[in-house]
């Protein structure tokens, strides 16, 4: 049996994704920017696809900048939100312990220039609660910036109630949507969410290309210099085949969200049971706030990659948030902003589930992990000790 | 190109001599949960002063297992004066390489067989030089602190 339950990583295009993009490499070639039939047809093509992902987040289409992909767009949201903020004399920004990298990294590099960065305590659930980032807002924040669903746990945040809260004390807010669109539902008037990033391939469109929402009247910070493509605020020429690719994506997803959401809850929750029989096993996040798809576990006694590779082995992809699959001597920052223990950390296992999965494929899944488990747990000089006592079980 | 050498995924896939020993002459366990690798060697040792029997316990990843695996075969019907003399760098050559930030494994796989034939030389009361047989303070640690970042 195959089963790839890696789609927090990456999805597979979806078959109408890439019939909508066919017709973009050969037939509608043109630059969006040309005043030819060609160059038109393809602005025809940009502006439907503007159009359907506005309506999928309910955005006006004048309110989405096309860009590579999520991490580009949270690198130019943050830094317009910092701009606007520095303009206005607020330099404090708050985010939470386990953002994305692309997230975590741009505050890294703001802090260098000068801006003080709260991060929010995500709890041993992985939820940040709207009063407290109320009680973080102080007179010089200029930006609050948090993950709609992280994507190594899958917990949903609150996001309307941040939103609100941020509203009401007049600072803007940017969500990290990547893990969230495409996937439940989005509503950035309904939820107060001033910036918002997306990324396509993460809901079966092609890598490489994503969206970034910023509320109207907003002044866009520019990241890319370059002509007057995305209303002046992103140079370079359109990814025709890419845009179309997503916007096809994302009206697919919406079409059979219900569907889907139902289905997929009901296979993580047959994941969770079966999973959590396993002894000394955790569910990382809460049980509760949590994307349908997405669930994360830490098994005591064993290394996160010798269990990738040995479920590779049975045809199940997943991933880890072990330091041996980072390449670096620290367990995932998203695990460890949890309060787990380093070694606890090091057997972590993802699997995030795509639409399609079946009964089957959960019970092959929950038979592999569980035997393989065991057999490192066999070999495993931790394990060894855990079970003569001489080291304490923590899970 | 795929992570690891096809003699990697061998070993990983395959351990050679794993298990606990119960009735082992010296037992050496280096490495740091922590850390995410913990390695444990047990040897019997004959009247030859050979390594007539060597098994194996690992935490950690692949590679960690695979040269654990690596270094039991290496040593097996070795005498010790000649098992003293095994470096990392040779479990690595013998895998076939390994990634950089995986070298580790190997120093710590070279550390496991050292801190047994100690263990077994303390035990008998056995003179040797403690240059040769220091202890283990996880070496491992500071080498190739690559902090890339998840993918």
């Amino acid at each position: 049996m195959y089963v790839y339950a890696d789609n927090a990583a990456t999805t597979q295009v979806s078959q109408r994704a890439l019939e909508a993009m066919l017709p973009c490499f050969r037939e509608h070639y043109g630059n969006a920017s040309s005043l030819h039939t060609p160059g038109q047809k393809a602005a025809e093509l940009l502006q439907q696809a503007r159009e359907d992902v506005a309506a999928a987040i309910h955005a006006d289409h004048k309110e989405i900048y096309f860009t590579s992909g999520g991490s580009e767009a949270d690198n130019q949201a943050i830094l317009t939100g910092a701009q606007i903020g520095a303009r206005k004399g607020k330099k404090h920004i708050i985010s939470t312990a386990f953002e994305h990298h692309a997230v975590l990294h741009t505050l890294d590099r703001l802090k260098k220039q000068g801006y003080d960065i709260t991060l929010l305590d995500v709890h041993e659930n992985g939820v940040v609660t709207a009063e407290e980032v109320a009680a973080a807002i102080r007179e010089d924040t200029a930006l609050v910036t948090i993950m709609f669903v992280n994507n190594e746990i899958g917990t949903v945040q609150p996001i309307k109630e941040i939103g609100a809260v941020c509203r009401e004390r007049g600072v803007l807010f940017h969500t990290d949507a990547v893990q969230a669109v495409g996937h439940i539902p989005v509503d950035v008037k309904d939820m107060n969410i001033d910036m918002l990033s997306l990324s396509g391939h993460k809901f079966h469109a092609p890598k490489g290309v994503g969206a970034m929402y910023v509320r109207k009247g907003i002044p866009v910070s520019i990241l890319i210099e370059g002509g007057q493509q995305e209303r002046g605020k992103r140079g370079g020429t359109e990814n025709i085949p890419g845009i179309v690719g997503l916007a096809a994506a994302l009206n697919e997803s919406l079409e059979t969200l219900d569907r889907d959401m139902a289905h997929l809850s009901a296979m993580r929750d047959r994941l969770i049971e079966g999973l959590s029989k396993i002894p000394h096993s955790r569910l990382n996040g809460d049980r509760e706030k949590r994307i349908p798809g997405t669930v994360n576990f830490c098994f005591e006694g064993i290394e996160g990659e010798s269990l990738l590779l040995l479920l590779d082995e049975k045809g199940i992809a997943a991933s880890s948030g072990s330091a041996c699959t980072s390449g670096s001597l620290d367990p995932s920052h998203v695990l460890l902003a949890l309060g787990l223990p380093h070694e606890v950390a090091h057997g972590s296992l993802r699997l995030s589930l795509s639409a399609d999965v079946t009964p089957e494929q959960i019970d092959y899944i929950i038979a592999s992990v569980t035997e393989v488990v065991e057999y490192l747990r066999n070999m495993s000089p931790v394990w060894d000790e855990l079970e003569r006592g001489v080291l304490a079980h923590q899970i | 190109m795929a992570l690891y050498s096809d003699k990697v995924m061998d070993h990983f896939q395959h351990p050679r001599n794993v298990g606990k020993m119960e009735d082992a002459d010296g037992i050496g366990e280096v490495g740091n949960a922590k850390c995410g690798d913990i390695m444990r060697m047990y040897i019997k040792v004959d009247e030859e002063k050979r390594i007539s029997d060597v098994s194996f316990i690992t935490f950690g990843c692949g590679s960690a297992i695979a040269s654990s695996s690596m270094a039991t075969e290496m040593i097996k019907g070795k005498p010790i004066d000649e098992v003293l003399t095994l470096t990392n760098k040779a479990v690595t050559e013998a895998l076939d390489g390994l990634p950089a930030h995986k070298l580790h494994c190997s120093v710590l796989a070279e550390e496991a067989v050292k801190a047994a034939v100690k263990d077994y030389y303390d035990k008998n009361g056995i003179a040797y030089d403690p240059e040769t047989l220091k202890e283990g303070e996880c070496a491992a640690c500071h080498l190739n602190d690559v902090h890339a970042d998840n993918p």
